[in-house]
């Protein structure tokens, strides 16, 4: 895989040396230092498998090693999505989605009352956000003719109010009472994290980005510059929580909330948001932000990742899994990757919108 | 018939997320009996696109003949998959289901039965009806394979036409047999016990 990756990127890196648009380069850059840093992190995730005496803990090498091993699953992904552009980014979304929510429902005890409640949530409701998202304001201008805008006003409230609207009743007409406001409430929210949350990461894609001095950034008839955004973005989110877990390591002591999780600390909590803020302020190149307004970004980023973390936490405690990986045997856990990008990506969305595009 | 099988395996195992467990067992061509607990239509076909490729067409599901003969898709379909149909209805002194069970296996297949007679909603496994015990007394040679099946009473329940794609998971467990002058009664138990001691593994 990890050669197939590398040939794709050489290739893709030629193609774009007698590229006249300068801005997009920048993202290649970005992904040239990602895949320098995960090359650096496969070796030596490898030499400390080799030679275990001097290392720490082989639980501990194995959960890094894992850890790489899905990071150049993303990227590949990646990749391909760039590749092949827009709507196999979308695409590719959506079956994160799908396979997340399968994860969460499947943990949460539903009755059979809620059959087919939770048929409508996993074939309608779910292909319908991204399918709304899908549209370009290029395509919605085709369609309906009104130019510059796509489906955000009918995007970010059919989950939030007509799917939790549905729901509700839909399951009232299975005709079982008991326990009716929590089974609703845990299809609700299944479907408010793993789709409506999730699917604003792709939703930058639609976005028409400016800096804050009111000038286009990026190609506009190009979805490369938003497409380096969304890397930036996802980029950032790993990095916070790589770093609050080894802040966690280092210096924990003071333990946030030891029933919800316990190797989450204040001191990681700080460290990990402090530094990503620094690295992601660092790389402010790549994006259509200045310096501090990519550490205050970086910094949210960072803090609603950890909010995202500790919510998956509390609900897996509350079910009494460790992972939703040990869930089912053999299934790695979609929903354990994915948890902090989910809280941090309407956010991130939101404040880019507002200041960094211009909104018709 | 060429297209309808793995078209329908395939659907099936997607829609079912499985994850199949091998405990202390070993996929075999040799003879056996796999009992299962039975909530979901999917079972039979979840389990049976479980196996390796191999294993397949020796392994026949055991369906009630009265069902699986009304109409031509359910014909169709029984007929794809090679399900050996047993008919409750006309039970005579040498016609009983597990003779004609046996009868059907011969030396070269396994089966795939579900000794609680029906589906059931799911929760508790049912008691097991009396087949299994004179199947295993009839032919000591067979290995009784416990199998439990989770979560695919909520991916297809019954009475439902569309599935819900949850992730379930087939545990497979090691092979038990009749043991000398254990009575009906207590094997029948222990045999349940074992489908459900697969749940917890």
């Amino acid at each position: 895989m990890m050669d197939a990756t590398f040939s794709h990127v050489i290739v893709w890196l030629s193609l774009t040396q007698n590229d006249d648009r300068p801005d997009v380069t920048h993202i290649y850059w970005l992904l040239g230092v990602v895949l320098g840093l995960l090359v650096i992190a496969y070796v030596a995730g490898r030499l400390m498998k080799r030679y275990p005496e001097h290392s720490l803990n082989p639980a501990m090498i194995e959960q890094f090693n894992h850890r790489i091993r899905v990071w150049w699953l993303m990227g590949a992904i990646f990749v391909a999505g760039f590749l092949m552009g827009r709507i196999t980014t979308i695409v590719l979304f959506g079956c994160i989605s799908f396979w997340a929510l399968r994860e969460f429902i499947t943990m949460t005890p539903t009755r059979r009352g809620d059959h087919r409640a939770l048929f409508w949530v996993f074939f309608f409701f779910t292909p319908l956000q991204y399918v709304l998202i899908s549209f370009s304001r290029e395509t919605y201008a085709q369609w309906f003719g009104d130019s510059g805008r796509d489906f955000y006003g009918l995007y970010s409230i059919v989950i939030p109010v007509y799917a939790v609207l549905f729901i509700p009743m839909r399951i009232a007409l299975s005709d079982d009472p008991k326990r009716f406001l929590e089974r609703s409430a845990k299809i609700q929210s299944g479907l408010f994290i793993c789709v409506y949350c999730l699917s604003y990461a792709p939703a930058l894609l639609n976005l028409s980005l400016r800096t804050t001095a009111g000038e286009p950034w990026g190609d506009p008839d190009s979805h490369l510059p938003n497409a380096g955004l969304l890397f930036y973005f996802i980029l950032v989110v790993q990095l916070g929580d790589v770093l609050q877990y080894l802040w966690s390591r280092l210096a924990g002591r003071r333990v946030i909330a030891p029933k919800i999780n316990a190797s989450r600390t204040w001191e990681g909590l700080l460290g990990g948001v402090t530094s990503t803020t620094v690295v992601g302020a660092m790389l402010w190149w790549a994006t259509p932000f200045q310096f501090w307004q990519a550490a205050c970004m970086s910094m949210v980023v960072a803090i609603m990742g950890f909010g995202g973390s500790m919510v998956m936490s509390a609900i897996k405690r509350d079910r009494g899994v460790a992972d939703y990986g040990t869930l089912v045997q053999g299934h790695h856990g979609v929903l354990d990757r994915i948890d902090s990008l989910c809280f941090a990506a309407p956010v991130f969305y939101h404040l880019t919108r507002y200041f960094f595009s211009q909104v018709y | 018939m060429a297209v309808t099988v793995p078209f329908l395996a395939g659907l099936a195992k997607l829609l079912s997320g499985a994850t199949v467990r091998w405990i202390d067992c070993q996929p075999d061509t040799c003879q056996r009996v796999y009992f299962a607990n039975h909530t979901s239509h999917l079972d039979a076909l979840v389990l049976w696109a479980s196996l390796p490729r191999d294993l397949q067409p020796l392994t026949r599901p055991v369906a009630a003949k009265d069902y699986w003969d009304r109409g031509p898709i359910r014909r169709h379909l029984a007929k794809s998959f090679n399900v050996m149909l047993i008919d409750r209805t006309k039970v005579k002194v040498h016609q009983s289901p597990v003779e004609m069970m046996i009868r059907e296996m011969g030396d070269r297949y396994s089966l795939i039965v579900f000794p609680e007679g029906g589906r059931n909603s799911g929760e508790e496994v049912g008691e097991f009806k009396s087949g299994l015990y004179y199947l295993g007394k009839k032919r000591p040679d067979l290995e009784l394979v416990p199998v439990h099946m989770e979560n695919l009473n909520r991916v297809l329940p019954r009475g439902e036409v569309l599935p819900v794609p949850l992730l379930s998971c087939i545990s497979i467990g090691a092979p038990i047999w009749l043991e000398a002058g254990e009575s009906k009664a207590e094997f029948l138990h222990r045999a349940r016990d074992a489908v459900c001691r697969l749940r917890d593994v």
